[in-house]
């Protein structure tokens, strides 16, 4: 068996047979033979992954722990962790499959989803844990009418997390699809069943140590690759730049800013998607909880920030190497005549491939093995985040009036997490052709334009009220979704409707829909004079002192 | 266990606002300032960074990138060592004095 190349002639008669989704976001749906070493090397880490989750779940013992992993993880581990649940599907075969079809562009995804972090540090982060237990809307609130405000909360969060798990989703089924040969739709089905087994018995503690030791792997296999390209480039990035000027259709243009972002709008748009995307990232957010005390919380903020920072910079280097060494090579396409466009299993598998080209079946099986289960621990930590909106926010604290006992939450956490993972799966199947980093880019949209001005303003501001919290969240929330579904990369490439047709013309709605947010919650909490809204505004200060001083808080700090 | 009002009029909790209040929007307007000059490069004018610098096919774009990721990890690493030098001691002090 020599390489990937060694496909079965029917399926490259099969691959052949389907060039017209031969674009340059969706590679076609070609199954290819069994890679022995690979496949070994993948189940031996997916079984690694799968024991840890079981050693986790016998030490899950109480809501505290299956949430946050109790505040037990130290300040470096967590970063890790933090760093894991940056280092997704989107981000390693995603950012370096946007950097592999539009060069440059894909840098703007690097430093817009790194930068988020800072802002997160900065502004929200502390007042957070000072305040919070599980979900930002713990937070929020704090001063506002439970009910309305844990509604809103856990919407958004369940849109967010929908968005995000489609993303991994289409990674990890294109994975499993180009690995084993199978069906796209069984690969997405394995997935989805592997994700909901993870997180129903494991929980917290389960995904934390999955992202640390994955992390782990991923920094020094992505380390591996880009070093690798550079060794064949003789250490000259001019000469991997010009490599790859010369192959790539749209020559010098890789270069520089402009094939995904093609005017203004869209680029601040999209810049502030992923910017404040990540402060309304539920289960980022989850992180700072999961530390004992401040200082290692901030402390593992730092750490994931270097390693998050120094991973992208090897996802561009990756994304340069595939179009040097991928596109070259007709093993890794469908129709060697058509060159770049036609990469098996879509450009979210250049770095795989690339894998393949500088180290060897060995280190493909590794690393497919490594972005596996990096997606896995990814999809779990959201899966957790959307089951612990439904089951904190609505079952324990809407529904049974705080009055529900631990394990009907966890049970109701449970449930959730399978009804996640059939309708990832359902979604994961019908967005097959996205590139994985760009769908992220449309849930950080989401998350921009809900969950993070409900949570800045209600940290900021002391006029804010239920209603206009309430009011300006689902502006913000359904603006952006309906932005979304009608932009261009979902109408028209996904639901299938004629180019030209899509009803929002931008790629990203962030601009308009944060700004309708803001603006929503300003003018309704302004209008508001109800007895709700005096309460609300009174509610202000004491919440000002806890959340700077964390005295009164029972949350992260006492376990 | 003294009440919230009597603690917003402790000297040291006015310290703590203060400190984290200038040190948390200087970083993040700098944050800003810094994130939003290369988005608004790329919206309006991204010839500038496709323009060559040196002898090959190198773009001023990609050192741009570069330093803002970098500028990005040394803004958090101020903040991290500005806050966990002072933050806590406060806090402690204020929480101690608030029993």
């Amino acid at each position: 068996m020599s390489r990937l190349k060694a496909i079965a002639p029917a399926a490259a008669l099969a691959a052949l047979a389907t060039p017209a989704l031969a674009d340059a976001i969706s590679g076609p749906a070609a199954k290819q033979a069994i890679n022995i070493p690979a496949i070994a090397m993948f189940v031996a880490f997916v079984l690694l992954t799968l024991g840890i989750t079981y050693w986790a779940a016998k030490q899950t013992k109480s809501a505290a722990q299956f949430y946050s992993a109790g505040g037990g993880i130290t300040g470096f581990q967590n970063g890790l962790a933090i760093a894991g649940d940056y280092m997704s599907a989107a981000s390693f075969l995603g950012i370096s499959g946007l950097v592999y079809t539009s060069g440059y562009d894909g840098l703007i995804y690097s430093v817009g989803f790194l930068v988020g972090w800072p802002i997160v540090t900065f502004l929200i982060a502390e007042p957070l844990r000072n305040l919070g237990k599980f979900t930002f809307a713990d937070v929020a609130s704090f001063r506002f009418g439970q009910a309305p405000i844990r509604v809103l909360a856990a919407c958004g969060t369940l849109v967010v997390v929908a968005f995000y798990l489609i993303a991994q989703m289409v990674g990890a089924g294109k994975l499993i699809q180009l690995l084993f040969g199978l069906d796209y739709w069984i690969a997405v089905v394995i997935v989805g069943f592997l994700m909901i087994i993870y997180v129903t018995f494991g929980g917290m503690v389960a995904t934390t140590w999955v992202q640390i030791i994955k992390a782990i792997l991923l920094l020094a296999g992505a380390s591996f690759m880009a070093l690798m390209v550079l060794v064949k480039f003789g250490f000259s990035l001019d000469s991997l730049f010009k490599a790859s000027i010369a192959i790539h259709p749209k020559k010098e243009a890789i270069m520089a800013p402009g094939g995904l972002v093609s005017n203004p709008i869209s680029a601040v748009s999209l810049g502030l998607a992923l910017m404040f995307g990540t402060a309304g990232l539920p289960h980022i957010l989850m992180r700072f909880f999961t530390v004992a005390d401040a200082k290692a919380a901030r402390k593992s903020v730092f750490y994931a920030t270097g390693f998050i920072g120094y991973f992208y910079i090897l996802t561009f280097i990756i994304g340069f190497g595939a179009i040097a060494l991928v596109a070259t090579n007709p093993d890794y396409l469908t129709d060697a005549a058509k060159g770049l466009s036609a990469i098996r299993g879509g450009s979210n598998m250049a770095a795989i491939h690339l894998s393949d080209a500088v180290g060897g079946h060995l280190f493909l099986g590794f690393i497919s093995a490594v972005a596996f289960a990096t997606i896995l621990a990814v999809v779990s930590g959201l899966t957790l985040s959307g089951a612990s909106a439904v089951s904190h926010d609505l079952y324990a604290t809407v529904i049974k009036g705080g009055k529900a006992n631990e394990q009907d939450e966890i049970r109701v956490s449970k449930i959730t997490t399978v009804v996640l993972g059939i309708i990832a799966i359902g979604l994961g199947i019908k967005f097959e052709n996205s590139n994985v980093a760009f769908m992220v880019g449309l849930a950080f949209a989401i998350a921009a334009s809900c969950n993070f001005p409900v949570l800045l303003m209600s940290l900021m501001w002391k006029g804010m009220t239920t209603k206009g919290a309430v009011i300006g969240g689902f502006l913000g929330l359904i603006s952006a979704a309906l932005g979304v579904v009608f932009s261009p990369a979902v109408w028209e490439a996904v639901l299938g409707n004629a180019k030209g047709s899509a009803p929002f013309p931008y790629s990203n709605p962030a601009l308009f829909s944060m700004t309708i947010a803001f603006v929503g919650i300003w003018i309704f909490s302004k209008l508001d004079n109800s007895a709700r809204a005096k309460l609300d505004r009174e509610g202000f200060d004491p919440q000002f002192v806890r959340s700077q001083t964390g005295i009164g808080a029972s949350g992260a700090s006492a376990h | 266990m003294k009440s919230w009002e009597e603690i917003e009029r402790n000297p040291k909790f006015v310290e703590l606002v203060q400190a984290r209040k200038s040190l948390g929007w200087t970083l993040s307007i700098i944050t800003l300032i810094v994130y939003f000059g290369f988005i608004l490069l790329i919206a309006f004018d991204p010839k500038l960074l496709g323009a060559k610098i040196g002898s090959g096919v190198m773009t001023l774009g990609m050192p741009v990138g570069l330093i803002v990721i970098i500028v990005t990890f040394l803004l958090v690493g101020i903040y991290v060592r500005k806050a966990n030098a002072t933050y806590d001691e406060l806090t402690r002090q204020i929480v101690e004095e608030s029993k």
